[in-house]
């Protein structure tokens, strides 16, 4: 199987390395992908048609927005299969064995108290890089991973029962669902004013803002609902990972 | 984008990438893992993709690390290659 | 074309590719289900950075718009210096590539919990997670 392998890898990288001649220099300016005039458009017409100086941003929740839905939907997909994989009957033989586990740690003093201070400035830094996103790096995904990453810090330096108290595992699947509700929301109310789907700009009526600022604003409406989607997930697939899908015990 | 610097790193992300699959104590490997993570953020943000290189610190070197101790936790620390 | 400038241009391809095939040796040859997905994620990281590379250009700034290049007209009327800093495609690195990795990282990682989540309950159920072990056991009817 090894040597097998070995060939197979090797059969792979060689052609590509022979492929990697007809790529173009590395940082060139002038290759194909950075000319084109989709990405040309992107660069010089961002600020102009959404007022959001951070082009990351703008792309990922405007000009993509189809693809960020559907990204967030997997997510949501792969948190609910963890669920449906580590759940379900645990049969005899298994239980045994965990029944004769270890009983669960003390956590230590200075530890549990570092990590109670720590925690809502985390969760403050989230909450920032979330409605910064449009000037800064940052934005929906990475304000979320962060904040799931708040409550798994939680769940390590006490129990896991201790962050499962504050957010239980319906709650954060609960949010998880809002997440998505609120990016298909937000698209379908632009498709009842008479928009297209995602099309921000028709909001301007609602929100008694020009267009340009209407798509600014749907923007962040968006990043909102990636976050809460993000953000429930991590700490369900933690919640999950860490305790075999039994939320007692875990690390 | 300075290449110096680029070529380090990279000589840095080879290392690591071997280290990691070779370890056969898995935490250990699991936290080489984070160190290959890590480098490839700064990586990222020197080739000026800052947003990429954000959501890289934050989840291949802070969560998919934590995920994959509480699996190691759960099932075997020691791997036989 | 030197050959120092060959290399310069090239190495970053090479390497890019030798990541991938460790990534891709390392799930095809090793027998322990983690180091498989160590693997995993390995290749996944340097597919995803080859992509990013397609964005970069020599000399070329991080893209977000700095706040006096962003409200140039509005300074141009103010001082009246005629000379309106605008927007240049070449110095700012091609953002598409940075939005489709962006996304493939974080669902990169929520695969990997689905990948981990495979392992546990293989685990539970063979009480090993070395492949040939687990084969053995199928075999023999066992589990």
């Amino acid at each position: 199987m090894k040597t097998l392998g070995a060939i197979a890898v090797i059969i792979t990288g060689a052609l590509l390395l022979y492929a990697s001649e007809d790529f173009p220099a590395w940082g060139d300016p002038h290759s194909p992908a950075s000319q084109y005039r989709v990405s040309q458009h992107y660069i010089l017409k961002t600020f102009e048609e959404t007022s959001v100086p951070n082009m990351v941003t703008a792309i990922l929740a405007d000009y993509r927005g189809y693809d960020t839905l559907f990204e967030t939907v997997v997510i949501f997909t792969a948190g609910i299969a963890i669920i449906a994989i580590l759940r379900g009957p645990i049969d005899k033989r298994v239980r045994l064995r965990l029944a004769s586990e270890k009983k669960l740690r003390e956590s230590n003093l200075i530890l549990a108290q570092t990590c109670r201070l720590l925690v809502p400035i985390i969760q403050l830094f989230a909450l920032y890089v979330i409605a910064h996103g449009h000037h800064s790096p940052g934005g929906g995904f990475q304000g979320g991973v962060i904040f799931g990453g708040s409550l798994i810090l939680l769940a390590i330096s006490f129990q896991l029962q201790t962050a499962l108290d504050r957010v239980s595992e319906k709650k954060a699947i609960l949010l998880a669902g809002v997440g998505v509700l609120i990016y298909s929301g937000i698209g379908l109310v632009c498709l009842l004013l008479g928009g297209n789907f995602l099309d921000y700009s028709i909001l301007h009526n609602l929100l008694q803002v020009d267009p340009i600022t209407a798509r600014s604003h749907g923007i962040l409406g968006v990043e909102i609902g990636v976050a809460f989607t993000v953000a429930s997930i991590m700490f369900a697939i933690y919640a999950n990972l860490s305790s075999r899908g039994r939320m007692k015990g875990g690390l | 984008m300075i290449w110096q610097f680029d070529i380090i790193i990279l000589g840095f992300l080879l290392i690591a990438a071997i280290l990691a699959l070779r370890e056969t104590d898995l935490l250990s490997a699991t936290m080489i893992f984070g160190v290959y993570s890590f480098l490839m953020c700064l990586l990222w943000a020197e080739m000026a993709a800052v947003d990429v290189a954000f959501t890289e610190a934050a989840v291949g070197a802070g969560a998919s690390t934590v995920f994959l101790i509480s699996t190691i936790y759960n099932t075997k620390r020691k791997s036989s290659d | 074309m030197t050959i120092t400038e060959f290399v310069v241009s090239r190495l970053n391809y090479w390497i890019y590719v030798i990541l991938m095939m460790i990534g891709l040796f390392a799930m095809i040859s090793k027998k322990n289900l983690i180091k498989k997905l160590i693997g995993m994620s390995i290749f996944q990281t340097a597919i995803i950075l080859f992509y990013v590379s397609m964005g970069v250009k020599e000399e070329s700034n991080i893209p977000i718009l700095e706040h006096n290049i962003a409200h140039a007209s509005d300074h141009a009327e103010a001082s009246d210096h005629g000379q309106v800093e605008e927007i240049r495609a070449e110095n700012y690195a091609n953002p598409l590539p940075h939005v489709l990795m962006l996304t493939a990282i974080v669902v990169g990682v929520a695969t990997l919990g689905v990948g981990l989540a495979v392992v546990q309950k293989i685990h539970q159920e063979f009480g090993t997670i070395e492949e040939p072990e687990i084969l053995a056991k199928i075999k023999s009817g066992h589990g």
